[in-house]
């Protein structure tokens, strides 16, 4: 397949939140995924898939089907055997709809079985996103059976193969990015837990910021060579930035009045179990980390509030306003 | 339709064919809803202008076919190589999707991709849309930037006209690369804006589009007419809302038929006033389109979700012979079954050391059994007295079923009837998002028309159950009817064609609750829940919850 040079992500008109939230899981992957919903043609996908140019690149076992760190780690199926390791970049897997589930966990190699009689494994596209990055569009209109062994392989880490006379496992570790268009389908409240983090994006009503973005697209497409090379330094900043916010990310500090804010928002919403407070402390804390500061503040809560904990409040079918006010509602009366 | 307005389409469509032809991939395709005849027949053949290769898709096509495969005719020909077979989307080309309204979301899915990767297609959808509803998936609609229809053309006007503008003939060609679309993007952003376009692809696909024409007609500039022309074709038909509606009261008068403003108006493109691309685009706009309750239905967002027809996993089913495509599971079990009996014989002509022998005709997949998704068409009573509490109380039912609906698989629709008509207020559908935005008013008030709530609804479920759900249609009402099919009031005409759609409804064996929701039982309704082979639930002043609740027995058993 032809790869084309992807839009920069440093050109990228507006849209603060959603590109805060692709930063912050750029920061700390054990945020646990971003969900992106919105209206079409807002630059979802755009960003996404700028995302790859900016995350560092990763050591890995060249030729290895699931991107292992060390030669110890590779699979004996992989059947590899030249194990040098190599730097390449963190794999950006694309899950596209109406894909089968043996592309999706590997399954018996056909061709193989068809042609030499061996039984081999096939390794499939969570085998590829493993330490990298998983990107399903449309992920309100996902097959059932599919989101089923997606949400088991993002709980577990692993994947388990046990089909055909193949019995096989081997570790499925990456970071779930989804998009979608709510007005098309709602999406399972057990696959929306699975995601730290929630930005809803929305199409610009400003004249310039629209015209902007037309420009830029154009600019991009008659000359890819000359606007990547205009754009690169922004982003080898921001990529900098990235890598020095996850050095710094250990020590940033956490005064206990803090952890009881985000207690106390977590009560005050009533959200589900004690995963919204975790993320909202994990994400404050990308969040000073990106801005260099050494200790998480209220501001930050503020920040992070409605990306982390949007999602994961009780629907009421009733309510007219959106979730994200409901939070932010709720932040302004308790942190003032 | 008359004359003028018939040709003005005809030239449009013609002309839609010539630009894309000057940038197939970056305007993505043509979207050309039209009925199969001769006037389609006369506007593919103008696709041949178009510089790639043609393929003909169908909303079935496979995996296979799409990104090629292995060839299962040719295994065995050749011992230890695996024979593959190129896909459609493995060239540049043309790609005529055909009956594209059923194209099911992960095809439209796969062609997106493949449109955004710019791998050189150009996509036409041929759309045969016989109920509004029925269109391509949004999201392959949003990336083709010709919309056009053809079903209002008499076939003479097509025969009699010439097809398109003339194109510039000279040596020195424009390029297109050489043409900025600089001066097109303020004002056709500005457009889109006032017609309520929430998308930024179309701004940038008609800017595009303005600049292709441009150079189809040999100017190495945009100018105006250009833009006209893309405001007309691409804007036009995606629009949410006439562009200043405080406006167009004063403007109705105007006759909304009249041809384009000439092109060899004075203006330049630096100050293209935008009062003649609204009227551009009022011009391409047929009378009444945008009728207030339609403004969701048209352009842009399509009913993507219900279309979902029950095939997801299910239980498993004996293994059948087939080819892979790329969606089905092969049942190696079953195919090593069907291939060892044959193994003595087709070892000995080759003389082969492979240990198994496999043909394609040995391929067995797997099949599953299916269960499909359920629609609850609600029919509301919305006439009298009570009709906004009522009204309000199917909604809020509507609105519980639907936060419910990811466990049960429930898609819900909502047709209301009164005065003298009925309509269709929500589509079927699974978002709880589409559903608050298109209950947000709810009209009420004026007589009762049963029947032709009926028969909407009818209509409906017949549709829905093309598309492989499985609907149940619930009637909240507390009176009789008082207006018949045809409109008139008189109780005894409209309670017959009550009746009568009631016995349409019984006869094709569809399931129906009848909520009453008066203070008092009416024996009317009893009668009807019979004719129509139904049941009768009596709720006086049921609330949302208790509506839902009492629909969830009914559902479940």
């Amino acid at each position: 397949m032809m790869t084309r040079p992807q839009f920069p992500f440093s050109a990228i008109v507006g849209q603060d939140q959603m590109k805060t939230a692709i930063i912050l899981t750029a920061i700390d992957p054990s945020l646990g995924g971003v969900l992106v919903f919105g209206d079409r043609g807002t630059g979802k996908s755009t960003a996404v898939r700028a995302l790859a140019a900016l995350l560092p690149p990763i050591k890995a076992v060249s030729g290895c089907p699931v991107n292992s760190e060390s030669p110890d780690d590779v699979p004996a199926w992989a059947e590899l055997t030249d194990k040098t390791v190599i730097s390449r970049p963190t794999p950006v897997v694309d899950l596209p709809l109406g894909v089968t589930e043996d592309r999706v966990t590997g399954a018996l190699d056909i061709e193989r079985a068809l042609t030499q009689g061996e039984k081999a494994f096939q390794p499939g596209l969570l085998a590829q996103a493993n330490r990298g990055y998983l990107y399903i569009d449309e992920i309100n209109l996902l097959e059932d059976h599919v989101v089923d062994l997606l949400l088991d392989v993002a709980q577990s880490g692993e994947n388990v193969v046990e089909r055909e006379g193949l019995s096989i496992r081997h570790p499925a570790r990456f970071v779930l990015i989804g998009s979608g268009n709510p007005e098309e389908g709602e999406l399972r409240p057990q696959l929306l837990d699975r995601f730290g983090i929630s930005v809803e994006v929305r199409t610009p009503t400003d004249i310039d910021e629209r015209v902007d973005v037309i420009q830029r697209r154009d600019a991009f497409e008659r000359n890819p060579k000359a606007f990547l090379g205009k754009w690169r330094k922004a982003d080898a900043a921001l990529c900098d930035q990235i890598l020095t916010a996850r050095a710094h990310l250990g020590a940033v500090k956490t005064r206990k009045a803090i952890l009881k804010d985000c207690a106390a928002v977590c009560l005050a919403l009533g959200a589900d179990g004690l995963r919204g407070e975790l993320t909202l402390l994990r994400a404050g804390r990308a969040l000073a980390a990106f801005g260099g500061q050494g200790s998480l503040e209220r501001d930050h809560l503020r920040q992070v509030a409605p990306m982390a904990l949007a999602h994961r409040l009780r629907r009421d079918p009733l309510d007219e306003a959106g979730s994200f006010v409901r939070v932010t509602r709720t932040v302004t009366e308790i942190l003032g | 339709m008359d004359i003028d307005r018939s040709r003005m389409l005809w030239d449009q469509a013609c002309i839609a064919v010539q630009v894309t032809a000057m940038d197939p991939v970056g305007l993505g395709g043509i979207k050309v809803t039209a009925r199969a005849g001769p006037v389609r027949e006369l506007w593919m053949q103008l696709l041949a202008r178009l510089p790639m290769a043609h393929s003909r898709l169908h909303p079935n096509t496979s995996d296979e076919a799409l990104f090629g495969g292995i060839d299962l005719s040719m295994i065995g020909a050749q011992a230890g190589v695996l024979p593959r077979r190129q896909g459609i989307l493995d060239q540049s080309s043309t790609l005529i999707l055909t009956m594209a309204e059923r194209c099911p979301l992960d095809l439209a899915g796969r062609l997106a991709l493949a449109l955004d990767q710019g791998r050189g297609h150009c996509l036409i959808a041929l759309e045969e849309q016989v109920e509004p509803d029925e269109t391509v998936p949004s999201a392959l609609c949003d990336r083709l930037a010709s919309h056009i229809r053809l079903d209002d053309i008499p076939i003479d006007v097509a025969r009699g006209m010439e097809h398109g503008v003339s194109a510039n003939s000279s040596k020195d060609a424009v390029m297109l690369d050489d043409v900025s679309i600089e001066p097109a993007i303020e004002p056709i952003n500005l457009l889109s804006m006032r017609l309520g376009i929430d998308s930024l692809r179309a701004p940038l696909l008609a800017c595009r589009f303005a600049r292709a024409h441009a150079v189809l007609c040999g100017r190495n500039e945009i100018e105006q007419r250009d833009l006209e022309i893309a405001a007309a074709i691409v804007l036009a038909p995606r629009a949410q809302q006439l562009p200043d509606a405080q406006q167009s009261a004063d403007r109705a008068e105007e006759p909304p038929q009249q041809p384009p403003p000439e092109p060899d108006d004075p203006e330049t493109s630096d100050a293209i006033p935008q009062e003649i691309l609204t009227d551009a685009v009022r011009v391409a706009l047929p009378d009444g389109i945008l009728q207030p309750s339609e403004k969701a239905g048209g352009a842009g967002v399509g009913g993507g979700g219900a279309r979902k027809s029950g095939n997801r996993k299910g239980r498993p089913l004996p293994a059948r012979k087939g080819r892979p495509d790329g969606r089905s599971r092969i049942d190696v079990m079953a195919t090593l079954r069907a291939a060892i009996p044959w193994q003595r014989l087709r070892r000995k002509p080759s003389g082969s050391r492979h240990r198994l022998a496999l043909r394609g005709q040995d391929i067995h997949l797997k099949r599953f059994e299916t269960c499909s998704d359920r629609l609850l068409v609600f029919v509301v009573d919305a006439s009298g007295s009570q009709a906004l509490a009522r009204l309000g109380e199917a909604k809020g039912a509507v609105e519980i079923l639907l936060s419910r609906a990811y466990a049960s698989r429930d898609h819900a629709a909502l047709v209301a009837f009164r005065g003298t008509s009925s309509e269709v207020l929500l589509p079927p559908t699974r978002s709880l998002v589409q559903t608050k935005k298109r209950l947000a008013s709810l009209p009420g008030g004026g007589g009762t028309p049963l029947a032709a709530g009926l028969h909407q609804a009818g209509s409906l479920i017949l549709q829905a159950q093309r598309q492989g759900l499985s609907p149940l249609l619930v009637l909240l009402t507390d009176g009789r009817a008082n207006i018949a099919l045809d409109g008139t009031a008189g109780r005894a005409q409209a309670t017959a064609d009550a009746l009568d759609a009631a016995r349409w409804l019984g006869r094709s064996k569809i399931e129906s609750v009848i909520l009453d929701t008066g203070i008092r039982a009416q024996p009317a309704l009893s009668e009807l829940a019979r004719t129509m082979g139904g049941r009768l639930l009596t709720l006086p002043h049921a609330g949302a919850s208790r509506i839902s609740a009492g629909l969830e027995q009914v559902v479940r058993g």
